[in-house]
């Protein structure tokens, strides 16, 4: 559970998780942050509007997938690093990910790392697909890296 | 040697900054004294990105925050003097108060004053926790992030409050392996998107956790730990030993609050906000109508709630040197609605309860 170990449970996170239909659609977001905290950076990021929080700054965001364009503005905007974007429609069998990333060094382009699970476990080695870090960023780069399909919500963070 | 001043203000952190711009923006002749080298207060150690409103920050690095909070003093420098490394080191009568600085003594004159002395550290009773290598997290920030030295090679952290978790984060970017996260509760203490941030570096958290004991005898060589019951009592048998050549304390933090003593403002025990704090009503001002109060020195919460209580007091403290002011109630405004949407929601709740007993003890709630 993730308020016992920090490690957000199926359970916890299948209510974040968009729709099959709209993952055959292409890069999407997921927002994983499952507490009532003060905080809203997200829904200012989003250039379509489709992150929302209905009661005040104090509210869960809400992601209306079929508004995500999967686009990723809003992932080095989350203080939490708590926002990934999917994209199921990369090539057969495979997936990626773009996630924060705030360690040194920061990974290049088609550099071979090792993927994380939610509790830190390697899963195997991975390839960085993408990496952008411009100064608007402010040193939060989002590195996107290609992983095994059946992976995509298993793999949350990288070692380099 | 004596200086006057309308507007006094101790401590130079978000909370002081805020209420010092605001004060000399209205108008007041305004002093500033910061013990530090540089004002900024705990702002200039914080490298993560700040949670709160869009409006006011959010998103943003604290030490932006500060850079943010610098630049909006020097707009005011023509009223407003700042002057570090000088410590406020008591509270006279007739409006006077003692500030040291490096080798000079002086005596301060003010008409209002705004005490933002900020925080202690907490610290724990466990065998061997005065070793070298036993740090409070604010000691391992200052060391990391304000001089660029790494505290130790494998910490081990106590403690699962926001500062504990992000801490433990900024130890793994400068380098640092963190061993462990250990806490008592059964459950995380702090914002679980900080925690799963260290998890998913590898970090294990162990709640329903205590420290027995340091390892060691010149310095931190490892821990022992067990499992607690619902009562924080060790559970028998369940010990186990840790390595790491450091220890980190981020157990809570403690109103700075002794030159209130001194100035016989009335003070209130409120567990919800860290302990033993000023009575204050909802301008900030204390049961001593020539003392206002803003920052963790008034209850522990974060910077943005200090920037904002800092401005009330600002805008209040002006006031009572120079009468009624339409500016100053729209400050006062803007910052109370803003602060009410900050403490609103769960995570808020032990905040509003803390702020709702001290403003029924001074009966306005």
């Amino acid at each position: 559970m993730l308020k016992n170990d920090g490690i957000i449970a199926p359970e916890e996170l299948a209510p974040v998780l968009p729709p099959p239909a709209r993952l055959e659609k292409g890069p999407v977001a997921i927002i994983e942050c499952l507490q009532d905290i003060p905080c809203d950076p997200c829904v200012s990021a989003c250039p379509t509007r489709a992150i929302k929080m209905k009661e005040g700054i104090t509210d869960k965001p809400q992601l209306d997938f079929d508004a995500c364009t999967g686009c990723g503005l809003c992932i080095p905007k989350c203080p939490g690093l708590a926002i990934f974007v999917i994209n199921m429609k990369h090539a057969a069998g495979k997936a990626t990910v773009s996630m924060s990333y705030e360690l040194l060094p920061v990974p290049e382009k088609d550099q071979e790392v090792t993927a994380l699970d939610r509790a830190g476990k390697a899963v195997g080695k991975v390839r960085v697909v993408r990496v952008i870090n411009p100064p608007a960023y402010d040193r939060t780069a989002v590195v996107t890296i290609e992983v095994p399909a059946d992976q995509v919500n298993n793999i949350r963070a990288i070692r380099v | 040697m004596s200086r006057s001043t309308e507007v006094f203000i101790i401590g130079g952190g978000p909370a002081g900054l805020s209420a010092a711009h605001v004060a000399a923006r209205l108008g007041a002749q305004t002093l500033l004294v910061d013990d530090s080298a540089r004002v900024g207060g705990q702002l200039i150690k914080q490298t993560h990105r700040f949670f709160g409103s869009s409006n006011r920050d959010a998103g943003i690095r604290g030490i932006t925050i500060a850079d943010k909070l610098q630049q909006d003093i020097k707009d005011v420098a023509d009223r407003l003097t700042v002057l570090e490394n000088t410590a406020a080191v008591g509270f006279y009568h007739n409006k006077e108060a003692g500030i040291l600085s490096q080798n000079a003594y002086e005596r301060v004159t003010y008409q209002s004053a705004i005490v933002c002395t900020g925080a202690t550290e907490n610290s724990l009773a466990f065998e061997n926790n005065d070793l070298p290598g036993i740090y409070g997290a604010g000691g391992v920030q200052t060391l990391m992030n304000v001089h660029g030295i790494r505290p130790g090679q494998k910490i081990l952290m106590i403690g699962s409050g926001n500062i504990g978790l992000i801490v433990s984060y900024q130890l793994i970017q400068a380098g640092v392996e963190v061993v462990g996260l250990v806490e008592g509760m059964p459950t995380i203490g702090g914002y679980l998107v900080h925690a799963s941030k260290i998890r998913r570096l590898g970090v294990p958290i162990y709640t329903s956790h205590t420290i027995l004991k340091a390892l060691g005898s010149d310095g931190v060589e490892g821990a022992v730990l067990c499992r607690v019951d619902d009562k924080f009592r060790p559970v028998p048998n369940t010990e186990f030993e840790i390595k790491c050549d450091c220890i980190c304390l981020a157990v809570g933090l403690t109103p700075l609050i002794d030159l209130f003593q001194q100035a016989h403002c009335r003070m209130v025990h409120v567990g919800e906000l860290g302990g033993l704090v000023p009575l204050h009503d909802s301008s900030m001002r204390t049961t001593n109508p020539d003392i206002f109060v803003a920052g963790d020195a008034s209850g522990i919460e974060e910077a943005t709630t200090a920037i904002l209580a800092g401005r009330i007091a600002g805008a209040r403290a002006y006031e009572s040197v120079h009468g009624k002011s339409a500016e100053a109630d729209t400050i006062v405004a803007e910052a109370r609605e803003e602060l009410r949407t900050l403490r609103s929601g769960s995570t808020g709740e032990r905040i509003r309860w803390g702020r709702e007993r001290v403003l029924k003890e001074v009966g306005e709630c």
